[in-house]
C-alpha cells in the first residue's frame, strides 16, 4: 500500500522536497541543542515548559478530534462522512507522532526517556499520558488500516474491528483530558487550577481539529480527481461553529472567575496575558489577535449565509485554526508561570534554534500526513477508474 | 551479571556501628574534620546523624539583624560543597538556597505595616522538604522521592529524565533544571560532591550525603549568627522543636496543604 | 544468473570492509593485544575479588549508586573494611587513582563510554 507514495507528481515530489528542507534546518538546530542542551531554548528556571509542550498540547487536541468524524460515521452511521474519516485518522496519526517528538526534543535526558516505562509511576500524570498517547497511535494505525484495506477491496470491514473503533472514542477523549490534567492538577500554579480545563482543552481542539481538517479536505479535492461532495464539509462546519462557541463561552467563563473573585494570584496571570505586568506584555498582542480572531470566526460560523459558502467556511477555519494555536500553542503553557511563585514577572521567548526545531517536527507531520494522504487519494483514483 | 542485590543488602545490614574495629584510617582521614560535628565516636567509625522528620527553621530576625544585606555565608558555604555552579545569564541560573525579598517569598501573607526590618530584608529561602511534595506525585520516574525514614525530599540525578514536571509542580520554586553543563561554570569543584550533567533537575537536599557521614548541614554551619537552625521535629526535646513551641512561625503557602518543613521566625 | 560473479565479487569486496578492524590488527600482530591496566601498589586487596571486579565492577557500582542514592545506605562491610563507604570518587578512586591508565585504557579498548565521569569527579592525576 505505502509503494503509492513512491511514485507521484513533480509537484508531489517539490512539496516533498519543501518538507525536507524544513526537517534538515530543524534537526541541525536539535543536533546543537542535543549538545549544549536545553540553553539553547528561551526557557528558564520560571518558566520551564514553553514553545514545545505548548504545541504537544494544541497537537493532542488535533489528534483527539479525529473523534469528530469516526463517532458520526461508526456510532451514527453518518454515511456521509465515509470518504473523509480516514482522512481524519491520519490527522490523528500525524498529530500524535509530532506530539512525540515534541516531549523527545524537550527532554533533558531524551534518550533516558524509556525509564518512564521502567519505574512505571501510577501517580504521575505524565506516566498516563505516555501510555494513553502510544495506545491512541497504535488504535488508529490499527483502525484506520484495516478500514482502509476493506474499503480498497470494496468489501465491508471485518467485524473485529467494530470493538476497536468504539475503544477509541472514548480514549480520544481521555488523551485530551489527561494533557489537561497534567496542568490542573497542580496546587502551585493558579491559572491552570480549574476543573473546566479539560472541556475547554476539547472544546478548542474539537474546533481547531476539524478546521483543519475542512482546510485539507478542500486541498484534496483540490489537488486530486477524489470526489468528495460538500455535505460532509457542512457538516464539519457545523461541528467547528459549535465547538469554537463552546470554546469562547469557557474561556469567558475563566475570565469571569478570575478577574471577579479578584485573587491576586489568578488575575495576575490574565493580566499577563491580555493586558500585561509590571511593564512586561509579550504574549498581549498576541491574545488580541487571537480574541479578534474568535470573535471573527464566530460571526462567519454562526451565520448560516455565510457558513454554507465554502470560500467563507475555509476563511473561518483558518481564523479558529490561528485564533487557538495562539491561545494554546502560546498563552495557556507560559502564562500559568507568569507570575513564578515569587510573584515576579520572568517572561519568555522561543529563540530561534526552538522556532526552527519546532517548525522541523510540523513539517515532518506534513510529510507524514503528506505520504499518508497520497497513498489514500492514488488508491481511490486507482479504483475509480482514473488511471 | 548475578550481582545479588539481597546478599548485599544482608553485608549492609551487618555494617557499622558496632563492628568498627579495625575500620581504616583512610576512610576517616578524609572527613574535613573542622565541619565534623561531635557525633564521630572515639573509635574511628563514622555514626550519621538520624531523625524521623528533619525541618529547618529561618530566624529572619536573626538573618537581617545580625547578618544583614551583604552576609552570604549559607548560600557560599550550600553552594560550594554541592558544587553548584554560578551562571551570568539568568535562563540558566542554578540555586539551592538563595536570598529574595519578603515580599517574594511571603506575598499572601503581608501587610504594609509589618516590621520593615523584616520586610525590608533578606529572607532565604530553599527547598521545603514538603510533607506533601507536588513534585514527587508528579515525577514519571520517581527520581525524586520522600525519604520515609525523615522526611528529606531526594532527587537521584541518574534516573532524571529531565521532563522539568517536578519544576513547574513546585509551588515554591525551589528546582533548578541544568540547562547547560554546568562544569565550567564552578569555580572550584569540591571533588567529594557529584557535579550535575545537562538535562537533570537539581534542588537542596538537605544535605543528606552530610547528614550520612555525621555532619550537620552545610548552611547551618555556615551561619556565624545561628539564623538557621536543623534539627528533628519528631523528637519533643530537639531546639527546633522547642522553638516552634515557645513563639509564633509561618511557613511559605500554607494554604497549599503541601505541608513544608521549612519555618520562618519573625 | 550471469550476475552471479558481480554479486561475489561485490560480497567480499564487503566482507574485506566490516572485517577491516580485525584484518587491520591482525596485520600489525596486535590480535592478541589486551590492554595493560595499571593496578595501584597502595593496596593490595579490592572490595571484591579481582576476577569477580572484571565482569561484575558494572553491576556494583550500579547497587552501590541505588544503595546510597535511594535506599539510605552509605556503608558496606567487605573484605577490606568493617565500614567502607560506598562511593565511586571517595572509595575505588582513592586507590585507583589514575583514571586514564586504569578506567579508561580498558574502556577505550571494550569501546564503552561509561557517563559516571560526567558527573562524578576523577582525582587528579600527575601528568
Amino acid at each position: 500500500m505505502i509503494e503509492k507514495a513512491l511514485t507521484g507528481s513533480k509537484r508531489y515530489w517539490g512539496w516533498i522536497g519543501f518538507l525536507m528542507i524544513f526537517i534538515i534546518i530543524g534537526a541541525l538546530f536539535y543536533i546543537r541543542q542535543y549538545n549544549v542542551g536545553l540553553g539553547v531554548t528561551g526557557l528558564s528556571r520560571d518558566v520551564p515548559w514553553g514553545f514545545y509542550i505548548a504545541q504537544f498540547t494544541f497537537l493532542v487536541g488535533v489528534a483527539a478530534s479525529a473523534v469528530m468524524v469516526v463517532l458520526p460515521y461508526y456510532l451514527h452511521n453518518y454515511k456521509a462522512f465515509g470518504k473523509i474519516t480516514v482522512l481524519g485518522e491520519f490527522v490523528a496519526i500525524s498529530s500524535v507522532i509530532m506530539c512525540m517528538t515534541f516531549i523527545f526534543v524537550d527532554m533533558g535526558q531524551p534518550f533516558r526517556i524509556l525509564n518512564v516505562f521502567l519505574h512505571p509511576t501510577l501517580n504521575s500524570l505524565m506516566f498516563w499520558d505516555t501510555v494513553v498517547l502510544s495506545g491512541y497511535l497504535v488504535l488508529n494505525i490499527l483502525i484506520s488500516y484495516v478500514t482502509f484495506s476493506s474499503e480498497r477491496k470494496g468489501i465491508a470491514p471485518p467485524r473485529w474491528i467494530k470493538p476497536f473503533i468504539i475503544l477509541s472514542i472514548p480514549w480520544a477523549v481521555s488523551i485530551h483530558t489527561v494533557t489537561a490534567f497534567l496542568y490542573s492538577g497542580l496546587e502551585g500554579r493558579a491559572f491552570w487550577l480549574t476543573a473546566i480545563l479539560a472541556p475547554r482543552f476539547l472544546a478548542s481542539a474539537f474546533a481547531a481539529g476539524p478546521a483543519l481538517l475542512i482546510i485539507l479536505v478542500l486541498i484534496v479535492r483540490k489537488v486530486s480527481k477524489l470526489e468528495i461532495e460538500d455535505e460532509p464539509i457542512r457538516k464539519l462546519g457545523v461541528i467547528v461553529a459549535y465547538a469554537m462557541a463552546v470554546n469562547v463561552f469557557f474561556v469567558l467563563m475563566e475570565v469571569f472567575t478570575g478577574v471577579y473573585s479578584d485573587i491576586p494570584e489568578h488575575v495576575h496571570h490574565f493580566e499577563y496575558l491580555y493586558l500585561g505586568l509590571d511593564g512586561h506584555s509579550k504574549l498581549a498582542p498576541w491574545m488580541w489577535v487571537s480574541n479578534i480572531l474568535a470573535v471573527f470566526s464566530l460571526v462567519l460560523l454562526i451565520v448560516p449565509r455565510f457558513r454554507n459558502s465554502l470560500n467563507i467556511l475555509v476563511m473561518a477555519c483558518v481564523a479558529v485554526f490561528i485564533s487557538l494555536w495562539i491561545d494554546k500553542g502560546l498563552g495557556m503553557v507560559v502564562t500559568g508561570f507568569v507570575p513564578n511563585p515569587f510573584g515576579e514577572v520572568v517572561e519568555y521567548w522561543p529563540t530561534v534554534p526552538e522556532f526552527f526545531i519546532t517548525l522541523s517536527i510540523y513539517a515532518l507531520g506534513a510529510l507524514i500526513l503528506t505520504v499518508l494522504y497520497k497513498v489514500v487519494i492514488s488508491i481511490r483514483e486507482q479504483v475509480a477508474g482514473y488511471h | 551479571m548475578g550481582f545479588d542485590r539481597r546478599k548485599f543488602l544482608k553485608l549492609s545490614g551487618l555494617t557499622f556501628l558496632g563492628f568498627a574495629a579495625g575500620s581504616p584510617a583512610r576512610v576517616f582521614g578524609q572527613q574535613d574534620t573542622t565541619m565534623v560535628d561531635s557525633t564521630a565516636t572515639g573509635d574511628g567509625t563514622i555514626t550519621p546523624i538520624s531523625g524521623s522528620r528533619w525541618a529547618m527553621l529561618v530566624d529572619l530576625r536573626a538573618c537581617n539583624e545580625k547578618g544583614g544585606e551583604d552576609c552570604d555565608d549559607c548560600i557560599a558555604a550550600c553552594h560550594r560543597v554541592h558544587n553548584v555552579p554560578e551562571f551570568d545569564d539568568s535562563h540558566d541560573e542554578i540555586k539551592w538556597i538563595w536570598k529574595t525579598s519578603f515580599h517574594s517569598a511571603f506575598h499572601s501573607q503581608e501587610h504594609e505595616f509589618l516590621d520593615e526590618a523584616i520586610t525590608h530584608g533578606n529572607t532565604m529561602v530553599l527547598c521545603n522538604h514538603c510533607d506533601r511534595p507536588p513534585c514527587v506525585r508528579v515525577c514519571p520516574t520517581q527520581a525524586t522521592w520522600k525519604r520515609e525514614s525523615d522526611g528529606i525530599v531526594m532527587m537521584d540525578m541518574h534516573r532524571c529524565i529531565g521532563c522539568r514536571y517536578c519544576v513547574v509542580a513546585c509551588p515554591y520554586g525551589a528546582r533548578s533544571f541544568n540547562f547547560r553543563d554546568p562544569r565550567p561554570h564552578i569555580e572550584e569543584i569540591n571533588p567529594k560532591f557529584p557535579t550535575r550533567m545537562r538535562g537533570v533537575v537539581e534542588k537542596c537536599n538537605f544535605c543528606a550525603e552530610r547528614l550520612a557521614t555525621g555532619k550537620m548541614p552545610a548552611c547551618v554551619k555556615a551561619c556565624k549568627h545561628g539564623a538557621l537552625k536543623f534539627g528533628d521535629l519528631e523528637d519533643p526535646q530537639s531546639e527546633v522543636r522547642k522553638i516552634l513551641g515557645d513563639g509564633f512561625s509561618i511557613r511559605r503557602r500554607p494554604e497549599l496543604g503541601t505541608q513544608p518543613q521549612v519555618y520562618y521566625l519573625v | 544468473m550471469n550476475d552471479m560473479p558481480k554479486i561475489i565479487i561485490g560480497l567480499v569486496i564487503f566482507l574485506m570492509l566490516i572485517g577491516f578492524p580485525l584484518w587491520y590488527n591482525v596485520a600489525n600482530d596486535k590480535a592478541g593485544y589486551v590492554p595493560d591496566m595499571e593496578l595501584p601498589d597502595t593496596a593490595d586487596q579490592c572490595v571484591r575479588d579481582t576476577e569477580w571486579m572484571r565482569t561484575n565492577h558494572m553491576d556494583l557500582l550500579n547497587d552501590w549508586r541505588d544503595l546510597v542514592v535511594r535506599d539510605q545506605q552509605r556503608f558496606e562491610a567487605n573484605q577490606v573494611s568493617q565500614q567502607m563507604e560506598m562511593s565511586l570518587s571517595n572509595t575505588c578512586m582513592d586507590c585507583h587513582d589514575n583514571k586514564s591508565t586504569f578506567c579508561d585504557r580498558c574502556h577505550n579498548y571494550m569501546g564503552v563510554q561509561p557517563y559516571c565521569w560526567d558527573c562524578h569527579l576523577e582525582p587528579e592525576e600527575a601528568i
